[in-house]
């Protein structure tokens, strides 16, 4: 079982851009509603791609040094990265599947 | 099968399945798998829901009114519809998981979604500037200047939310008088980093990676003009969500789904409507609740006829 991984701006280079599998990563933050609706969606897809897909979490809050290098000015904010590079950006609160489709083809 | 399927998980949806589940018919909701909850999610404090003499959150109050509609055995499902079939006796209701429920009887009220401007920038800069929810983004826009585009309530607490974090907010309105309330109005008035643009739309939104001004359009004058801001806030009000009985259930001039009279019953045999589907006109949440115990008592009659 496996779950979201909290990364920092410590360890976002070794952690997201530095995986050899596709990352998600979600921007959020606790006041955000549609952020907290996305969340169990998130830990699903974790959860089933696991080893396919890693999900990655940044808290704007405790981040904003992430937030403002990825000009995020909206919530909840999920881009894909795929080696190293970000490929897609997906802004707000979607459905399992709309988010399965955005990452489907990058899966080995 | 089914006694009754109640589609949508705002005020509409969950007084209905309060009342339907009260009356032992043990509804099941859908409440989709990220919206759960409705337009109150994304509001802060409502002040005029009877009952809370202190106001209450948004979203608190929706989770009150799950728990008391779970408390009498309604059943919440976090699924997204994906069609309906409600012509037949037997109503069919299909979830993207691939699942389908049949019932005798259907409530819809699956509410509205937030209008856009319709402008070609819009798409490439949602998210980059561009937001329809100030409670998830104002935190972005700190000693930002921003704009707040609409004249409603949903407009004058936007533009009220965000001057806790942008310098400066405008306020462009297509018209010179406001819809929203007195108070929500005066409150506006009165803050002192909010200013009024009248009679203006946005034309253009300028910016190549991220908002960086507009183009407002004087609809009195058809002059231009440019403004300055880093962000803009869209509450031009909300269509209603009909997408999924666009063929199956009669709809008004104003896009609503058309209901009887007073009552909640659609033009499909045993099919009730509720809440911002149903009303273009007050869009509160005490009527979406009221609308949702017509459509339980309605249905809860429908089915009692069916065993005559």
């Amino acid at each position: 079982m496996s779950a979201p991984i909290t990364v920092t701006e410590r360890n976002f280079d070794e952690l997201v851009l530095g995986s050899e599998i596709p990352v998600l990563v979600d921007f959020w933050a606790v006041w955000c509603g549609p952020c907290r609706a996305v969340a169990p969606v998130l830990d699903e897809i974790a959860q089933e791609y696991d080893g396919q897909v890693l999900v990655a979490k940044v808290n704007v809050d405790e981040e904003p040094g992430l937030a403002a290098k990825f000009k995020i000015t909206s919530i909840p904010t999920m881009k894909i990265f795929v080696s190293g590079r970000e490929e897609k950006n997906l802004v707000g609160a979607m459905p399992k599947v709309a988010i399965e489709q955005k990452f489907k083809e990058y899966l080995a | 099968m089914h006694q009754i399927l109640i589609i949508g998980s705002g005020p509409a949806g969950f007084s209905a399945a309060i009342y339907a589940a009260r009356a032992g018919l043990k509804p099941i909701l859908f409440a989709s798998s990220v919206e759960p909850g409705g337009e109150l999610m994304n509001t802060t404090e409502v002040e005029n829901f009877p009952g809370f003499p202190d106001g209450i959150q948004g979203p608190d109050l929706m989770a009150k009114m799950q728990e008391q509609a779970e408390k009498f055995g309604t059943e919440v499902k976090y699924e997204d519809v994906s069609e309906v079939e409600l012509l037949g006796d037997v109503k069919k209701v299909m979830v993207t998981s691939g699942q389908t429920y049949e019932a005798k009887s259907v409530i819809f009220a699956t509410g509205s979604a937030y209008k856009k401007l319709g402008l070609p920038a819009e798409e490439r800069l949602s998210g980059h500037g561009i937001s329809w929810c100030a409670t998830c983004d104002g935190f972005f826009f700190k000693e930002k200047t921003i704009a707040v585009v609409g004249g409603g309530d949903s407009a004058m607490e936007e533009a009220t939310f965000l001057t806790r974090f942008a310098s400066k907010v405008y306020v462009i309105h297509r018209r010179d008088t406001l819809r929203a309330s007195k108070i929500m109005q005066q409150r506006a008035f009165d803050n002192p980093k909010i200013e009024f643009i009248f009679d203006s739309e946005v034309a253009d939104i300028a910016g190549s990676d991220s908002v960086t001004g507009l183009t407002l359009r004087n609809l009195k004058t058809g002059e231009t003009s440019e403004l300055e801001v880093q962000g803009i806030f869209v509450a031009i009000g909300t269509d209603p969500r009909t997408r999924l009985v666009h063929n199956q259930l009669e709809l008004t001039a104003e896009g609503t789904i058309a209901v009887q009279d007073q009552s909640s019953k659609t033009s499909a045999k045993g099919v009730f409507a509720a809440g911002d589907v149903i009303d273009s006109v007050y869009r509160q949440a005490i009527v979406a609740a009221g609308a949702g115990a017509k459509a339980a008592l309605d249905a809860e009659h429908f089915l009692a006829s069916l065993e005559d």
